[in-house]
């Protein structure tokens, strides 16, 4: 043992003190390393930032005085009105507040509540503002800006976040009262459809960087070998010498942690406000778990130490020079099958993971405590590992088995192809990154697509009649009056209807057994109610029964609760409330209804204003307005915002098409691409560094061929060929697992595959890490093809 | 080389005819230089008066001197010594070539020159010696061989002078 | 000089690497059919003279002549085909490329020439049956000794019935005996072709197998077999 440390020691020395070779192998492991070491510490520092982000929210979340969380018997001290708004691509948080004492407490990030016409902004959204894009945004907000909001008042650096003051807000008009900021909220559970993503996830982004430095410990091993050979000349045993080799990796490796330190925290810097993929972060947020770190911190240079005795087994080193070890016999297949042949009975037989709750907030923890106790997630995540692993094992056999099969062809191709049939095992090596990354994201994508539909809601109407909603919750007739006549002014509204609608039901007790009726009550002015209806006389303080066009059960179904004379409950039908009662006076004509701009038809009871008391509806009716938009108009989404800013800061504005993203779901798919991408990049890295050194190995004879005559073409086309071969098997080997990954993954979730093309576009991410490795060694082709590399001599 | 000792040699795989004799000789060694008559039979009575041949036998008939001759056992003696002794490195230490360097030097006259042409006689033998290879067999290539390696070395030391050419005309004039 | 009858003449060639002069006024010619030696100490330019007479390397000044065309006017395109088609090369480690078949490396040139796969095959065997390697058609140039593969190189050179050989210390790396047997499979070759050999040596028995040759020292030629008929 105490050899065996000497001889890593003596390896260290090597690699820090041997001259300008050795220390160009050491930096380039160490860069290499240093990477992944970087990515790594990114992933652990995810448990970290979600908290982190989640801990930002929530302590701006305000709660109510009555609420659960308010132990201190808080009064409420401000009122406050959420006013989000959209503008072109980016979403706008804001909030109306208005102080209802003399000590109002503060959202976090803020000085003062900002007095009425002045509001506090995040710093970005003062660029935006201050900036010519934010033109259309300023009407909007026509506070003055008096404030910043501080860092502690916002979840990333390019945050757009306002806080604005309000001299009118009230409960009327659709404001909350709060006592106090830092509502937890309630404990969101974790969806175990999302447990098993984010496990897929971990194990796909993890395997390839695991691979990434693996591979990074082995640049340059070639020229180290013939320099272990010297040493064995000199006496070293085999034993001393793979000792020495680890050495080497491990003084690499070493330093490779201190540049992926580095790495890591300079990438924090320059990436947390830059906003990758919508996502940014307080670059203070990033910090690694400790205990994750320091995993990496060990598992890391025991890797590189592992995997260069691993790699030297093969390899004889004689005093006199080395020999790889030829493999006379062809690879198995058997064995290979065998882990992901388990991976698939794992997968068949796992049971759809009954989760408990888990907090968003500790996600990745939460999930590493329910691995610990929930045996379902255990079973995915191996079976899904075995799967992944099992690519890997795999593909060498995959490689060796296509390549020696590949005859004739162009001269390029033939270069490429004998090549390849001489060192298959390096060109599946270099590859199985990118297949294991490319298979998981293949699964992962499948995955995410299939229960995307849950956690997307569209809206099923036909666009190409109404592209907006504008609406607000509480009912308001003047509100709906001004919205229609506002929106027929604003630039791009070619149609406008608003109206007030609520919930209307019958007074008279229900049985058990039968269904409370229920019928929609809607309220606009003539015109409006004329649009939605075929009305043909109308005047205010008129009613009607509206049955819809062609279905007579629904019409039936409306006159249980829409009895002319008869009194209905205004209030909210199940809850107990005390019933508050309005009568549908008995001149209430029947009519039949009329596609509205959404293409649907609105039933039930029409009044007009005069009719009722609006402030006899319930809370849960909403005053809104549909509008038929002309997508021509530039920025007419803007216009209308504005508009509807101006009516109200407490609209919300609503693309019919709009497509209202889970917020969890969204943040992991958002992770997912960012992490993809940086593995693949990490892969066509590590393929260009040993196209290169195979390159620089070649020259001699590159130098010999050109004297020939070869065309750079022809070489190039082979480089090309040697990059493609084993990156489309690679790919094709990934597809293929990956798909029937994602397969067996929705099966465990009851769910179907909707999209099989999906890997499309991770197969053209494929190509282009193909052209871009081919690409960026053509210098280094062309320089080693000029005629000097035969002179050196 | 000693001609006595060759011809002893060849007995040793059986007794010889005088004629016999200088035509293996011939056959084997003297591609360049055949041997006369009169050199073998002076050579064979020099062999019998030290008692390392004898004669076997006189044919009647023929030639004048129909003698065969026999190995002895001090004969056989003889040649193994002769064989198994080392011969004497030639010490090469008069050479003509380099006077003639040295001389141009000194004279003023172009040294590389003198070099030059050394080079272009030696390699135009060199030229012959292995065509005559090319066209003979492996006995012809074996002594073609030794004549060309000898002369390789004396291309040699023309090459190695020639480099140190200006570093021998500063010391030679001094 | 006379370029009278010649098929490749160098004038008046100078090339430097650098602030070294490889070349310094070097003069050059050969004849279909001759074997030309060009000898000298290492570093005297003479495998820089190689590489300009092949058109690998342009010179920085001096005119190159092949089959009355100036080389140094042609593109690099034109002098890469040229290569191809007229010229054929053996390096002094055979270069062959490792992962392909020795038959494979000998058809190479054919191919780079278009020739289609089973053609530059059959015909690569009969220049390898010639250098006595056609046994050795289906193996590795890691699996064949030095000697064996350096013929492998000289059948690659010839398999185009180039009109001129350029060969840069072929036997460099080999023992007397292999050398010898690949410079005499070589000059034979060549001479059955009537292709024009430059041999780039520093070997005087090397050099025997030439018809003449010339020296090259501080980068300035020397044409012994003219000056003596001068």
């Amino acid at each position: 043992m105490k050899r065996r440390l000497h001889d890593l020691g003596l390896g260290i020395r090597f690699a820090l003190g041997g001259g300008r070779e050795g220390w160009a192998r050491t930096l380039l492991t160490a860069v290499g390393v240093g990477l992944g070491v970087a990515l790594l510490l990114g992933a652990a520092s995810v448990p970290r930032l979600v908290d982190e982000r989640a801990d930002r929210i929530h302590d701006r979340q305000p709660f109510s005085p009555g609420s659960v969380k308010n132990t201190g018997d808080l009064m409420a001290s401000l009122l406050y009105a959420t006013a989000d708004t959209e503008y072109r691509d980016d979403t706008i948080g804001g909030k109306v507040l208005r102080p209802a004492n003399a000590d109002p407490v503060l959202p976090p990030g803020l000085t003062s509540i900002p007095a009425p016409g002045t509001m506090a902004v995040s710093p970005a959204l003062r660029a935006l503002l201050d900036s010519p894009e934010g033109e259309l945004l300023r009407p909007r907000l026509p506070y003055e800006i008096t404030q910043t909001i501080g860092d502690a008042g916002l979840v990333e650096p390019s945050e757009l976040y306002y806080y604005a003051g309000s001299a009118t807000l009230s409960a009327d008009t659709g404001a909350s009262s709060a006592a106090g900021f830092g509502n937890i909220g309630e404990v969101q559970p974790l969806d175990p459809m999302l447990v098993v993503l984010v496990i897929l996830i971990c194990v796909v982004l993890l395997m390839p960087v695991a691979i990434f430095i693996a591979t990074a410990v082995r640049f340059g091993s070639e020229r180290r070998d013939r320099r272990l050979a010297a040493l064995r000349l000199v006496g070293a045993d085999a034993r001393t010498t793979r000792w020495i080799a680890g050495g080497e990796a491990l003084a690499g490796a070493v330093l490779g942690l201190a540049v992926g330190t580095l790495l890591f925290l300079g990438g924090a810097e320059v990436l947390g406000p830059l906003k990758l993929w919508s996502f940014g972060f307080f670059p203070g947020d990033l910090r690694p778990v400790p205990l994750l770190a320091l995993l990496v911190a060990v598992a890391v240079p025991a890797l590189a130490v592992v995997v260069t005795l691993a790699a030297l087994r093969s390899v004889v080193i004689e005093p006199l020079g080395v020999a790889r070890g030829g493999r006379t016999r062809r690879r198995r297949l058997w064995w290979r099958l065998a882990l992901p042949g388990i991976g698939v009975v794992l997968l068949f037989l796992s049971q759809n993971p009954g989760v408990r709750a888990a907090p968003l907030s500790v996600m990745p923890i939460g999930i590493a405590v329910q691995l610990m106790d929930n045996f379902a997630t255990i079973t995915i995540a191996t079976g899904a590992t075995l799967v992944l692993t099992g690519l890997i094992t795999l593909l060498p056999w995959l490689v060796e088995a296509v390549v020696g099969r590949l005859r004739g062809g162009s001269l390029s191709w033939q270069l490429a192809v004998r090549r390849l049939q001489l060192s298959s095992g390096t060109a599946a090596r270099t590859v199985s990154g990118i297949t294991v990354a490319v298979a998981g994201s293949v699964a992962l994508q499948m995955y995410s697509v299939a229960i995307h539909d849950d956690f997307d809601k569209v809206t099923g109407v036909d666009a190409s009649h109404a592209q907006y909603t504008v609406r607000t919750d509480h009912p308001d007739a003047k509100l709906a009056q001004r919205m229609t006549e506002s929106f027929r002014k604003t630039p791009g509204v070619q149609r406008a209807i608003g109206s007030v609608s609520g919930y209307v039901t019958p007074p008279d007790a229900v049985t058990a057994e039968d269904m409370r009726a229920v019928a929609q009550l809607t309220l606009g002015d003539c015109a409006t109610l004329s649009e939605l209806a075929r009305i043909d006389s109308c005047k205010d303080g008129d009613t009607f029964v509206v049955h819809p066009s062609d279905d007579a059960e629904l019409a039936a179904w409306v006159d249980r609760t829409a009895r002319p004379g008869k009194p209905v409950n205004t209030a909210d039908g199940e809850s107990g409330a005390p019933q508050r009662l309005w009568t549908l006076p008995a001149s209430a004509r029947t009519v039949t209804a009329r596609p509205d701009p959404k293409g649907k038809e609105q039933y039930g009871i029409f009044v007009t204003p005069d009719a009722i008391d609006v402030s006899l509806l319930s809370s849960g009716a909403e005053t809104s307005a549909v509008l038929t938009v002309d997508q021509r108009v530039p920025d007419a989404a803007e216009h209308i915002r504005n508009t509807a800013a101006e009516l109200s800061p407490q609209l919300r504005v609503n693309t019919v098409r709009t497509v209202e993203r889970d917020q969890q779901y969204a943040g992991i798919q958002t992770g997912l691409q960012a992490a993809s991408l940086a593995t693949l990049g990490l892969i066509a890295a590590s393929m260009l560094v040993s196209q290169l050194e195979q390159l620089r190995e070649r020259r001699r004879l590159l130098a010999a061929l050109v004297a020939f005559g070869t065309r750079r073409a022809t070489l190039a086309r082979s480089v090309l060929w040697q990059t493609a071969v084993p990156v489309t098997l690679g790919m094709g080997l990934a597809v293929a697992g990956g798909l029937a990954l994602g397969a067996l993954m929705l099966r465990i979730i009851g769910k179907t595959v909707t999209d099989w093309w999906l890997f499309l576009p991770l197969s053209g991410a494929g190509a282009a890490v193909i052209f871009a490795v081919s690409l960026l060694s053509l210098p280094a082709l062309w320089r080693m093809m000029r005629p000097d590399g035969l002179h050196t001599e | 080389m000693s001609i006595g000792h060759t011809l002893l040699g060849l007995l040793e795989s059986g007794p010889r005819h005088g004629y016999d004799l200088k035509r293996a000789f011939d056959e084997k060694f003297g591609h360049d230089r055949p041997l006369h008559y009169g050199q073998v039979y002076s050579t064979m009575s020099r062999l019998l008066k030290n008692g390392l041949v004898e004669v076997d036998g006189v044919e009647a008939g023929g030639g004048p001197e129909r003698k065969r001759y026999a190995i002895t056992e001090a004969g056989v003696t003889d040649v193994e010594t002769w064989i198994r002794q080392p011969e004497k490195p030639e010490p090469y230490l008069q050479s003509t070539l380099y006077t003639k360097v040295v001389l141009a030097l000194l004279t003023g006259r172009d040294a590389a020159d003198v070099l030059d042409t050394q080079r272009a006689e030696h390699l135009r033998l060199m030229r012959v010696l292995t065509d005559r290879k090319r066209r003979g067999d492996l006995s012809d290539q074996l002594i073609c061989d030794h004549a060309l390696f000898h002369l390789e070395a004396d291309l040699r030391w023309l090459e190695l002078t020639a480099a140190r050419l200006v570093q021998l005309a500063t010391e030679v004039r001094t | 000089m006379t370029p009278a009858g010649s098929l490749l003449v160098a004038q008046d060639l100078h090339k430097a690497y650098g602030p070294t002069p490889a070349l310094d006024g070097a003069e050059f010619s050969i004849h279909p059919g001759e074997v030309v030696a060009v000898m000298g100490p290492s570093g005297s330019g003479k495998s820089t003279l190689l590489h300009c007479l092949a058109g690998i390397v342009t010179p920085d000044s001096g005119k190159i002549l092949y089959d009355g065309r100036e080389l140094s006017a042609m593109s690099d395109a034109e002098r890469s085909a040229l290569r191809r088609t007229e010229f054929g090369f053996v390096f002094q480690f055979g270069q062959l490329v490792p992962e392909l078949t020795c038959v494979e490396n000998v058809a190479l040139p054919l191919r780079l020439t278009g020739v289609k796969r089973k053609e530059a095959e059959r015909r690569s065997l009969e220049w390898m049956e010639r250098l006595e390697v056609a046994d050795l058609g289906n193996k590795r140039p890691g699996e064949v000794s030095g000697g064996q593969g350096q013929r492998v190189a000289v059948a690659r050179s010839l398999v185009t019935q180039p009109r001129v050989v350029f060969a840069d210390e072929p036997t460099g790396a080999l023992d007397s005996l292999n050398g010898e047997r690949v410079m005499q499979l070589l000059t034979e070759a060549a001479r059955s072709t009537n292709a024009a050999v430059v041999l780039v040596t520093h070997e005087a028995r090397v050099a025997a197998y030439s018809d003449r040759e010339i020296v090259v020292r501080d980068g300035k030629s020397r044409d012994m077999m003219l000056e003596h008929s001068v």
